[in-house]
């Protein structure tokens, strides 16, 4: 793990390719991560951003924060344009360019799944990040397949009724050499997990927690606090698979014993999307939570 | 990567190829750098000989074996964003399902080819000779030349790529022949020497396309999200200028393709002893190529018809069709080998040929035809048939009378009753 000194150092002497006075909403933890994963890939990385807010925040035309080729795609093809990408590269010669998907949570666990399963079936040789902001945000906050239980969504005006897809374990599952976990708001992790990532020959894959101020709704102010948050409660777990060798994160590997996790609430009270949940509801989200932390736990 | 045989031709061969195979052999000798590919009868055996050709070392490409087709033409998007001639083929709901992304490739101004092997929409399931499935996609921004030999398979490939990257052009490029009838029969074609070809199709710019290139040394955005008061309907407009302005390039690349290897393609149309014709049979594919039969044993009886080929669909051959109108011509015949329901005829191809007439102020009689749905045959006898029934409307002004004549068409073969 990179360390804040030195993070500090890598802030202003590596390139900004993410620039500021994008068009994200304030408060936005994607771009931070974006900036972050950026750095990390340093200047030959090619960005293939399937439909999201990705496609927003990178700048209304002729305006655009990126200072690397980025390329908006449609929303089911994040991952199979890269492969193309790759393969273009591939066959041209062209070598060490980094490839990036950055897609949605739609993008990745909805519409997009069965292209991502594909090309990380096929070893292509690039970097899928999903970042994760449990819902349709960019289209006005419904509801996705990465939407956590009971959340109040434009179309769960009563709450969701079920639990969100593990989307690393999928993919983990896919035996690919590099599988990841971090909240955007750790410039460290975010920025641990791409340098390693970039190292790796094959497919990769980043699963990105990514609060969201409107659709979450909390404060822009509190971006930060709310992916620490999803750590401190085990809402969000830490982890990654190296060529199928599991290592949990040191802070989650804290927070997997339950008398050191804060209950479901902290993380709950604090989101409007979670407004006027019964006792019930919140002991069915401190089930799911406890269940998956025991379950990681048994692997450790 | 694997080194690459030296299989390529220094002579001239002739090979007995199906239509298929005539098309990948048109994308290993464009040299394709790309391929992406999913498996759909009856296309299949073309990406068969294409794995072929990469896993036997005699085609230096990668070749990408996607799990669907909207994968297949999105990658493609990416592999030719790099700059890398980029290939595939495809019949039927694999066409539709990736339809999404012609309109992608299009409005990237991507000069991607691609070979359909055209099958009917299901359901009910059918695999066999239609063009529904290229007519549904017809206004997503591709050229789209049909090819009704097993030559012109093989030929169009190598002036597709031509057209395609021609920097006034810059469009994405179908070839459509029909399911089974072409693409599993088998007939001889000549393979010029590679050399030759390669003269004829040099690779594309080592810097990839003028206007859109990934490259981390000069970096672009790409579709990024434009106002409603912005540049988009003016990019829109540069498409549709692009197509009308490729029939000039059409027409040079065939004039190029004559001098450079001695077969002649006679432009966007085909025409068949029309010259002095008072009845015109106006189709495309493999049954307009079979009309000429029928054109000549009517000819035989003294009977004036000709048959009026469509070569290509997108761009429209309006100025050819132009000057068959003034040719004198009395009755015309439109055979539309696909659907497209509910619109004035029932028939893509004729519904447009008959705006067109409209619009030059000819008072020549117009009879469309629907025939060959889902490999259904059409003999010659019944391609006389359709000429004899367009001589009676030209002398008698009468229309067919029996059941097959349905809202102004004739749906050939309609079984009664149903």
């Amino acid at each position: 793990m990179v360390t804040v000194k030195e993070l500090i150092q890598i802030e202003s002497n590596k390139p900004e390719l993410f620039q500021c006075g994008s068009s994200a909403c304030a408060g936005c933890a994607s771009v931070l991560a974006l900036r972050w994963a950026l750095k990390a890939l340093g200047p030959k990385t090619v960005v293939v951003a399937p439909a999201s807010c990705a496609n927003v925040y990178i700048g209304i035309w002729p305006k655009a924060s990126s200072a690397v080729p980025y390329v908006n795609m449609a929303f089911a093809a994040g991952a199979s344009a890269a492969s193309g990408v790759v393969a273009g590269y591939e066959a041209l010669g062209k070598k060490d360019i980094n490839v990036l998907t950055w897609a949605g949570d739609g993008g990745t666990v909805d519409i997009g799944i069965q292209a991502l399963s594909g090309a990380i079936e096929r070893s292509t040789n690039f970097i899928y990040a999903c970042y994760d902001n449990e819902g349709y945000m960019n289209t006005g906050t419904q509801r996705s397949s990465s939407t956590m239980k009971h959340t109040k969504t434009t179309t769960t005006p009563t709450g969701k009724g079920m639990h969100k897809k593990d989307i690393a374990q999928i993919v983990a599952a896919h035996d690919i050499p590099y599988v990841a976990t971090c909240v955007a708001t750790d410039p460290q992790e975010v920025y641990t997990v791409f340098s390693e990532a970039k190292e790796i020959q094959g497919a990769k894959f980043i699963h990105i927690l990514s609060p969201c101020a409107p659709g979450w709704r909390f404060a822009a102010s509190r971006t930060t606090e709310m992916g620490d948050l999803a750590v401190k409660t085990g809402i969000f777990l830490l982890w990654k698979q190296v060529d199928g060798e599991l290592t949990v994160n040191k802070r989650t590997l804290k927070y997997l014993d339950k008398s050191k996790r804060l209950p479901v609430e902290a993380y709950l009270n604090e989101q409007g999307r979670f407004g006027s949940l019964r006792k019930d509801q919140i002991q069915d989200l401190q089930d799911w939570v406890d269940r998956r932390c025991d379950k990681l736990a048994r692997r450790v | 990567m694997s080194k690459i045989k030296k299989t390529e031709m220094d002579k001239e061969q002739t090979i007995i190829m199906s239509g298929n195979y005539a098309s990948a052999w048109g994308a290993k000798c464009s040299r394709v750098k790309v391929v992406s590919a999913y498996p759909i009868t009856p296309q299949t055996t073309v990406v068969e000989k294409l794995a072929d050709f990469v896993e036997g070392g005699e085609l230096d490409a990668r070749y990408i074996k996607v799990e669907s087709e909207h994968s297949v033409m999105a990658s493609l998007v990416g592999s030719s964003m790099t700059g890398a001639r980029s290939f595939t083929a495809t019949s039927g709901q694999g066409l539709l399902y990736m339809t999404e992304m012609l309109h992608w490739v299009s409005s990237s101004r991507l000069p991607i080819v691609t070979t359909i092997a055209s099958r009917g929409i299901a359901p009910p399931w059918n695999i066999w000779a239609e063009y529904t499935d290229i007519l549904s996609v017809r206004d997503c921004g591709w050229i789209i030349q049909f090819a009704s030999t097993h030559q012109e398979i093989f030929d169009s490939i190598l002036m597709g790529y031509k057209i395609a990257e021609n920097e006034g052009v810059m469009l994405p490029y179908f070839i459509v022949y029909g399911g089974f009838t072409q693409s599993h029969t088998s007939k001889p074609v000549r393979i010029p020497p590679q050399k030759d070809i390669d003269s004829f199709l040099p690779s594309p710019p080592e810097k990839g396309w003028s206007h859109l290139n990934l490259d981390p040394e000069n970096p672009i955005t790409h579709g990024n999200l434009l106002m409603p008061q912005q540049e988009y309907l003016d990019f829109r407009f540069l498409i549709h200028d692009a197509m009308m302005k490729s029939k000039k390039v059409i027409q040079k690349t065939i004039t190029e393709f004559k001098k450079s290897f001695k077969r002649n393609y006679s432009g966007l149309t085909e025409n068949y002893k029309c010259k002095d014709a008072d009845v015109v049979l106006i189709s495309y594919g493999a049954l307009a190529e079979q009309s000429k039969i029928a054109v000549d044993e009517l000819r035989k009886q003294g009977k004036k018809v000709g048959l009026f080929k469509l070569r290509y669909i997108r761009p429209f051959p309006n100025e050819e069709l132009e000057e068959l109108f003034n040719s004198g011509v009395k009755a015309i015949g439109i055979a539309d080998q696909g659907t497209a329901f509910g619109n004035p005829t029932g028939g893509p191809i004729s519904t447009e040929v008959m705006s067109l007439l409209r619009l030059s102020g000819k008072k020549i009689k117009v009879l469309p035809y629907v025939w060959g749905l889902g490999g259904r045959d059409v003999t010659v006898d019944e391609q006389i048939h359709v000429f004899n029934q367009l001589i009676t409307l030209k002398n008698k002004n009468q229309y067919p009378t029996d059941d097959t004549f349905q809202h102004g068409t004739v749906w050939m073969g309609l079984k009664t009753g149903v």
